[in-house]
């Protein structure tokens, strides 16, 4: 395949008539070389990647007393004692249900006050924008650690603690500013002719949005999605802090793992692989959308 | 971009966000800032103390260390993270199954939960069960995380390159397919080197999809908290502590309301300050480009 693409690169070079056969040879080497090293380096970057994950799966199939006796390079006496402990096991399982119940939630509640907000902001002037859209954006660059004690006594006082609705609502926080900032990127790439247009035709404001510019968009909400969740699922800090049982996150509950008598390497490790699973799935649905999607209508 | 009408109605498209936000973000920042000027001994008594704990956390030298490693650390991940997520997505397939896969592969560190991150380079790391730690000590280094300093900098850097730099490669990535094959085949018909590609057709698209990338990674190394935490716990002695590590002793460890309330404002303060600057420089530099004719 390479061969044909260096021809091809060839004929584009040959109407100035001044390569001889030699020179073009040379280069196409030449070329073959500079495509193999991409190749190359790439390939050593994945591995580097893909390395402690790995070792995270090779400890996950091994029982304890061979993760600490021997040191092997995969699992010699292959075991699924470790997730069979947690799937078994409700007070483990229930972290999982806990922390995508309140993912969903968050991402239920950005998506759906972000999408007004993000068409008001890419289409309106209004009294106060400049000011709100700055305000908005230096709710992303709050510490967490920050607001874990005024959260802590405001969802208490609430009656919210210990709820998968607060995690979610805390959570907003950074949340809905980062969905108003990409969607805002998106919805500002569509010419303003299409909202024009749909007008003329007849159309009321809330039918244009929901049967015509949320479609055109739709590469631009699977990627808002896709951060949505990342970023509600990665975090632990305030989701710790507002939860005591009903609603513990699962990284809460790995924190069992480690005891008096030790640390439980086998179940821990299974349980970070149990961590990395919903991800994949969601990586999976928005493959597609990501080349494009994630320069986030801004090029 | 489009041209915007004046219509002050979108503050009704505005509104459910803002009473969540206002809900999430107002009400307990001003329950710091109530703190951060008083002395509460309990509910019922409280003094007025004004610049007091501002004062006393601006002078505090464990604090002054930890804000100094905060931005060593700070600028050495995006150091390191923006030249090679540059790199990554330059080396890209850029269609058919390969592309998908390599996707795939590289977002999967972005979408592990922070803590797990931790225990994943935890497990990778230790000296007596970690294939980095074991293959390192075989190697004849003698790699310790628990003792040595240098190795726990080293690892925590290691760690965090290893856990964001896919962010940039991605960003990058999509901004590198949109640009036109045409720009390309000009390119080529000039026989315009590699790097004159890079930087007078690559880069330039590059800009705005790199600034939202250096933010975003210049505000999440700032808060780093959990990773850290979990892999080194802010050790050896207190050298990878970071600031929102020593905000949350403070707070939650200690109950040390008033002082910790006036440290988060800081925090605060220098994040913005900092992201400020950075924004309103490039979007100068930008605009001076503009005036200039070129792009």
């Amino acid at each position: 395949m390479n061969q044909r693409i260096d021809t091809h690169v060839e004929q584009a070079g040959a109407p100035q008539g001044q390569s001889s056969g030699q020179f073009q040879r040379a280069e196409a080497s030449k070329r073959g070389r500079s495509r193999l090293r991409p190749r190359t380096l790439l390939a050593i970057y994945l591995v580097f990647i893909m390395l402690p994950i790995y070792w995270l799966l090779n400890m996950s199939f091994q029982t304890n007393s061979e993760i600490l006796g021997s040191f092997s390079l995969w699992p010699q006496n292959f075991t699924t004692a470790n997730y069979m402990g947690i799937f078994t096991d409700s007070s483990w399982y229930m972290g999982y249900v806990n922390s995508i119940g309140y993912v969903l939630m968050n991402m239920l509640i950005s998506i759906s006050v972000a999408l007004p907000a993000a068409y008001a902001f890419s289409r309106f002037r209004f009294i106060g924008d400049k000011h709100l859209f700055f305000w908005l954006l230096t709710n992303l660059m709050a510490p967490p650690a920050v607001f874990l004690l005024p959260y802590f006594q405001l969802y208490y006082s609430v009656g919210l603690f210990d709820t998968h609705i607060a995690v979610a609502l805390a959570h907003c926080l950074f949340n809905i500013p980062l969905a108003i900032w990409i969607l805002e990127g998106f919805m500002s790439s569509v010419p303003k002719e299409v909202d024009e247009t749909a007008y003329i035709d007849g159309y009321s404001f809330p039918r244009f949005f929901v049967k015509i510019f949320i479609p055109m968009i739709r590469s631009g909400i699977g990627v808002t999605l896709f951060f949505l969740f990342m970023f509600s699922w990665v975090e632990l800090l305030l989701a710790r802090t507002l939860t005591a049982t009903n609603a513990q996150p699962i990284g809460m509950i790995m924190t069992r793992t480690s005891t008096a008598s030790g640390i439980d390497w086998g179940t821990l490790a299974a349980a970070g692989v149990l961590t990395i699973l919903p991800g994949i799935v969601v990586v999976y649905f928005v493959r597609n959308h990501i080349a494009k999607g994630f320069a986030l209508g801004r090029t | 971009m489009v041209n915007k009408v004046y219509n002050n109605r979108a503050w009704l498209l505005v509104l459910p966000m803002l009473a969540l936000v206002a809900f999430s973000a107002i009400i307990p920042l001003m329950t710091v800032v109530n703190y951060s000027v008083q002395d509460v001994f309990d509910a019922n008594t409280r003094f007025f103390t004004g610049i007091e704990w501002f004062e006393r956390t601006l002078n505090d030298a464990g604090l002054q260390a930890a804000l100094l490693r905060q931005f060593a650390f700070s600028f050495t991940v995006l150091a390191i993270q923006v030249p090679l997520g540059i790199g990554i997505a330059l080396l890209m397939p850029k269609r058919g199954w390969q592309a998908s896969a390599v996707l795939i592969l590289i977002t999967l560190p972005l979408l592990i939960p922070w803590n797990v991150v931790g225990s994943i380079w935890q497990i990778f790391t230790r000296g007596d069960i970690g294939l980095m730690g074991v293959g390192l000590r075989e190697l004849g280094y003698g790699y310790n995380i628990t003792r040595n300093p240098v190795d726990a900098w080293a690892t925590i850097v290691l760690m965090d390159v290893w856990h964001w730099t896919p962010l940039i490669a991605l960003l990058c990535y999509s901004g590198l397919r949109s640009i036109p094959e045409a720009y390309y085949q000009a390119a080529r018909i000039d026989r315009a080197s590699k790097w004159a590609v890079f930087r007078y057709i690559q880069l330039p698209k590059l800009t705005n999809v790199l600034v939202i990338g250096v933010l975003l990674r210049f505000m999440h190394s700032f808060m780093i908290y959990a990773e850290p935490f979990v892999l080194t716990g802010g050790g050896p002695g207190s050298s990878t502590t970071f600031l929102s590590q020593s905000l949350a002793t403070m707070a939650i460890g200690q109950q040390d309301l008033g002082p910790s309330a006036a440290f988060s404002l800081i925090y605060f303060l220098i994040i913005l300050l900092v992201c400020w600057v950075f924004y309103t420089a490039i979007m100068n530099m930008q605009k001076d480009k503009a005036e200039r004719g070129g792009v």
